[in-house]
């Protein structure tokens, strides 16, 4: 009640607010934000600098061609009983007209070139990490030479019942996700582009990145950071259904956290290798299946697996069928149809998980259990 | 020739196999209105859900259905048949001719738009759901990954670009060779002019577009590979031709409504049109650099430096020729002896909103700035207001200026104000918070945002109801102006109107200029 | 101007329609072939020549090492395991370089697959060339069996001295269907 009367007030205060937008600088994220934020990269300052350049020598030309306009509309109106001038023409007038606007241009592309010179600069980078578009969701793989190559997927986190308004939205609505792309502040990172199905766009503002995602080819981008921080981004170009809710978080670190980091996921890496080689009990897999559930089919099958964009889990003839072809679907989709394959997505513990959560949850009740090694077995055929 | 002089047949007949230029124009009108209250309709399902965060109304897949239904509707089923319209009705009593060159291609290329509209409409009740891959439908999500609908779109394109060319087949023929012994080109009024132009750019972009969607037909269905990676095709290359057909298309859309404006804006100032000369070069120049500059709405697409600097380069000079263009209808203005009914209040509202939009464009041009631009709200803003405030302003205002030229009755003069003011703020109210969503780092075509985005979207979809709101006005206006208006007899409706539809008697009579009339050699143009 | 047609409106249309004809035919035998001639010359998204590269270059230039770097991405609903065998190599601009990705299919049918190459920074594509490639062909596999396939690159002497790493992209598609599609066809 209190939340809607003062969005109206907000409302109500509205172009107030929008003519205080050029002197409001405020920086990126922020409620209400009316501006670019010059972010936290070299060129990030520089395309802010030069959007305020052509921005302000627009600005001073509307205000000549409107102030002239209204000029007319207030001095010269045939109310005020004047008589109209009869010419039509000037060479003169029409040339100045069109030479100096040229020169304005001239003005302009200078600094436009340097900035884009700057863009694709090919210095040699720190680090690459190669990020693939999803429909919808992203990869992140740092390349390592020694060929130790940290890979995961970074999944929207924001629960479905704060998109559908059953639960108050948090602070980071649609913009967190489960597994933030973390990299160390003052460092060149490369970042190699490209997508599994459709086109997508990768985008961080404060970065001053965005590059398109296409599926075949690779692109590449690259940003340093000046200031440790966490940034946010979305996919900006249309990609389907979940176009929206793939959101992108960038963790700046300082170099030392960032190498724990990256050691820790190695180090966890490691240990699922492990982990497939343990056997789990029943309810080790049934609350790891639902975790794993949650994030990944609930969206298309319903929380409780009764269905949606995908066929209902509960009580199918795959989850209560023969263990090999449910775990066939998991692992290599079903191709022509919106079921992805997880088994390049998936660890063989969590594809363990929730076949068996699938199997034994939403009133199915099969009993069985997949362990990680019968997933790596199915895999190896 | 007594055959000549009856007036129109009875009946549905009459407006089933009319070849009457003012009939057909009238069609196109009408039909074209529709659209716009149905891609406005789709509009409103937009802007309703995103009147606040989270997903209240429709799911994601239908709001991308209504985003790409949207601009299908409004850029070729509302603003482009609209102005065909008007040429229809205006260019013959503009040169004196007393029809279109091709009268029966005319009534084909009008009426197999509207069963196309139809089957477009129908797939949004289709297995899969209507395309939802917007109106730039890039592969290879309007290919390999597209709704099994995609056939029907294809097929509509298909259709309308074959309309499309017919029409401008028309105008290029009546133009070139029906015009009144005496009407040079360069006599010809600005309206005439724009649309010439734009016909020859119809006629060489809308053939791109059937390409395009020939090759996606060829792709779906043949087995072909020109978009997808896997058999050595290229989804960019989707992009090249998409934009070979689009940038010129966004001055097909622009340059009819410049000319409108030329024509309303001397009027009401009571003074001969400025620099009528530059305005012909500045026209014939934006055609020229619309072919090549499509590559700025792909900076980000992964282009080699030389390819983003040359397009930059390029676009930039669009300022020069559309900059000409603002500064003659200012200069128009000066010292003339102006008066603000309804169609010179939207002609001047398109002269200040279209301004604000060519400066947006200015900055997309930029191709380093574009790279924070690019498909974010700013987009969005940037595009309704050269789409919006440049072609249906001018649409609307050339609807109110030629309307008592038509059917001999007047408008409700303050019903056509309060129209124009409720607009005005409306649409200002809709897309300039727009500008600043996107500055923040709102993509566009999202069914839900941040919540920090909150504010300015409420604001904008209460300034779409309220925009869309005012159509209903201007709906009533028109139709109590056709059935009840003041009826006017004066030749001139507007005093300071020049042109030969004004030598005619209002209403203007079924049949016009049968016997071509007489210019004054020593006149200007009109 | 040629007349073709005595009537001065059809003499018009006539010509327009040509025009529209020519338009479209534009598309197909202009624009297609052209773009991808653009794409080889400037290697607009780091295309790659899908001809094998048979030039001998002058020499090795021993003083200058670049970075390759080998990444694979799956297209969707590609289940095959694919990968380079080392992620990275240090090379010296002019020699003959070797090396191999794996494959393994692990369903139990035949599949054929297409690797399509994608060179970063797109400059670099003009100077990496392919003397053998996995990707020249369409590449079957035998259900649940995996193969080596083989890769010879040289990155040319020219290569712009700014740049010092080159990354070469494989995209691996099943095209199962679509070979299988025209056999049927045919």
């Amino acid at each position: 009640m209190c939340f809607e009367a003062k969005r109206l007030i907000k409302l109500a205060l509205g172009p107030v607010l929008m003519l205080m937008g050029a002197t409001v600088m405020a920086a990126g994220g922020e409620v209400n934000q009316m501006n670019m934020s010059p972010g936290v990269t070299e060129v990030g300052k520089q395309i802010f600098d030069l959007h305020m350049i052509i921005l302000g020598i627009c600005t001073i030309i509307g205000i000549g061609v409107f102030g002239v306009m209204f000029y007319s509309i207030i001095y010269h109106r045939k109310s005020k009983g004047v008589t109209p001038a009869t010419f039509h023409e000037s060479t003169t007038v029409e040339i100045a007209w069109t030479v100096i606007p040229f020169l304005i241009l001239i003005g302009m592309a200078v600094p436009a070139t340097s900035t884009l010179l700057s863009i694709y600069d090919h210095d040699e980078a720190e680090m690459d990490i190669l990020v693939t578009g999803y429909q919808w969701k992203w990869k992140y793989e740092y390349l390592d030479e020694d060929g130790e190559n940290v890979s995961f997927f970074s999944n929207l986190r924001t629960p479905r019942s704060e998109i559908y308004n059953t639960e108050k939205k948090g602070e980071h609505y649609l913009l967190e996700v489960d597994e933030p792309v973390v990299i160390p502040e003052n460092t060149k990172v490369r970042f190699l582009i490209t997508a599994n199905d459709v086109i997508h766009s990768w985008w961080v503002p404060e970065l001053a990145v965005k590059k398109d995602a296409i599926p075949g080819f690779i692109n590449e981008a690259w940003t340093r950071t000046s200031e440790a921080g966490i940034y946010r981004g979305q996919c900006a170009e249309l990609c389907g259904k979940d176009h929206g809710f793939m959101p992108i978080v960038v963790n700046v670190v300082s170099r030392q956290e960032y190498d724990e980091w990256l050691g820790a996921k190695q180090t966890e890496a490691a240990e699922i290798k492990a982990l497939m080689a343990q056997t789990f009990t029943m309810d080790e897999l049934m609350e790891r299946g639902k975790a794993v559930y949650d994030r990944n089919c609930l969206a298309c099958h319903g929380a409780n697996g009764e269905g949606g964009v995908g066929t209902p889990i509960a009580d199918s003839a795959i989850a209560t069928g023969e263990l090999g072809g449910h775990l066939d679907v998991g692992i290599n989709g079903v191709p022509g149809t919106a079921m992805q394959a997880f088994g390049g997505q998936l660890n063989d513990v969590d594809m363990a998980a929730v076949v068996t959560y699938q199997r034994n949850a939403f009133g199915n009740n099969m009993g069985d259990m997949v362990q990680p090694i019968d997933v790596f077995n199915h895999k190896k055929g | 020739m007594g055959d000549h002089h009856h007036g129109p047949a009875k009946g549905l007949g009459r407006w089933l196999f009319t070849t009457n230029h003012k009939d057909i124009g009238t069609m196109y009108l009408w039909f074209s209105f529709a659209m716009f209250i149905l891609g406005g309709f789709f509009a409103m399902v937009i802007r309703a859900e995103l009147f606040q965060p989270g997903m209240q109304l429709v799911d994601p897949a239908f709001f991308n259905q209504m985003t790409t239904l949207h601009g299908l509707v409004m850029v070729f089923g509302a603003i482009m048949p609209s102005f065909v319209g008007l040429a229809n009705w205006l260019i013959p009593m503009m040169i004196g001719a007393p029809d279109m060159a091709l009268p029966r291609m005319n009534n084909w290329s009008f009426w197999i738009l509207p069963p196309t509209f139809l089957l477009l409409a129908s797939t949004l009740f289709m297995e899969g759901g209507a395309p939802a891959f917007g109106w730039t439908f890039y592969a290879p999500l309007s290919t390999t990954y597209a709704p099994p609908s995609v056939t029907f779109f294809i097929f509509s394109v298909h259709v309308l670009g074959l309309s499309s060319i017919m029409g401008s087949i028309n105008i290029i023929a009546t133009v070139m060779n029906m015009r009144a012994p005496g009407m040079t080109y360069m006599k010809m009024p600005l309206f005439v002019w724009t649309w010439l132009i734009t016909a020859f750019l119809l006629v060489a972009v809308m053939p791109v577009l059937a390409g395009a969607v020939t090759m996606m037909l060829m792709d779906i269905h043949f087995g072909t590979s020109f978009f997808s990676a896997a058999g050595g095709g290229d989804p960019v290359l989707f992009q090249h031709v998409f934009w070979f057909f689009g940038h010129p298309e966004v001055y097909i859309i622009i340059l009819p409504a410049f000319g409108v404006v030329s024509q309303i804006i001397p009027a009401f100032s009571r003074k001969p049109l400025f620099g009528y000369d530059s305005m012909v070069y500045a026209t014939a120049s934006i055609a020229f650099l619309s072919f090549i500059v499509w590559a700025h709405h792909m900076y980000t697409v992964g282009m080699p430096i030389a390819g983003e600097l040359f397009f930059m380069y390029a676009t930039m000079l669009i300022a020069v020729p559309t900059g000409v263009k603002v500064f003659n209808w200012v200069s128009t203005m000066w010292r003339g002896a102006l008066s603000f009914e309804t169609p010179m209040l939207f002609s001047l509202g398109f002269l200040v909103l279209f301004t604000l939009g060519g400066f947006t464009g200015l900055m997309l041009s930029i191709a380093p700035s574009d790279f924070q631009y690019h498909d974010s709200y700013f987009v969005v803003a940037h595009f309704h207001y050269v789409m919006v405030a440049g072609a249906v302003f001018s649409m609307t205002a050339a609807v109110y200026y030629w309307l008592p030229k038509w059917c001999g009755r007047m408008y409700n003069e303050s019903m056509g104000k309060t129209h124009f003011w409720i607009s005005f703020i409306g649409f200002n109210l809709t897309f300039f918070p727009q500008h600043f969503v996107g500055l923040a780092g709102m993509p566009r075509r999202i069914p839900d945002y941040a919540l920090q985005f909150t504010d300015f979207n409420m604001m904008s979809s209460v300034g779409a109801f309220i925009y869309g709101a005012s159509q209903i006005l201007f709906l009533y206006n028109v139709i109590a102006t056709i059935v009840a208006g003041k009826p006017v007899s004066d030749e001139k409706v507007w005093d300071g109107a020049e042109g030969l539809e004004w030598t005619l008697p209002t209403p203007a009579p079924y049949h016009t200029f049968e016997t071509p009339p007489k210019i004054d050699p020593a006149h200007a143009h009109s | 101007m040629i007349r073709l047609s005595a009537n001065p409106a059809i003499d018009t249309v006539i010509k327009l329609v040509t025009v529209a004809v020519a338009m479209f035919a534009f598309v197909f035998v202009v624009m297609v072939p052209l773009y991808d001639v653009l794409c080889d010359a400037l290697g607009i998204n780091g295309k790659t020549s899908g001809q094998a590269y048979t030039a001998v270059q002058a020499g090795v230039d021993e003083e200058r090492v670049v970075t390759v770097q080998f990444v694979a991405t799956n297209n969707e609903g590609m289940p095959w395991e694919f990968g380079p065998s080392q992620t990275a190599m240090k090379v010296h601009p002019g020699a003959v370089n070797d090396t191999v990705f794996f494959a393994r299919n692990p369903l139990p049918k035949a599949m054929v697959a297409q690797a399509i190459p994608s060179v970063s920074p797109a400059r670099a594509a003009e100077y990496f060339h392919k003397t053998e490639c996995f990707c020249f062909n369409q590449q079957p596999l035998e259900g649940e069996s995996a193969a080596d396939m083989p890769l010879q690159f040289i990155v040319d002497q020219d290569l712009p001295r700014d740049i010092k790493t080159i990354t070469l992209s494989y995209t691996i598609f099943d095209v199962t269907d679509m070979v299988n599609g025209s056999v049927a066809a045919r």
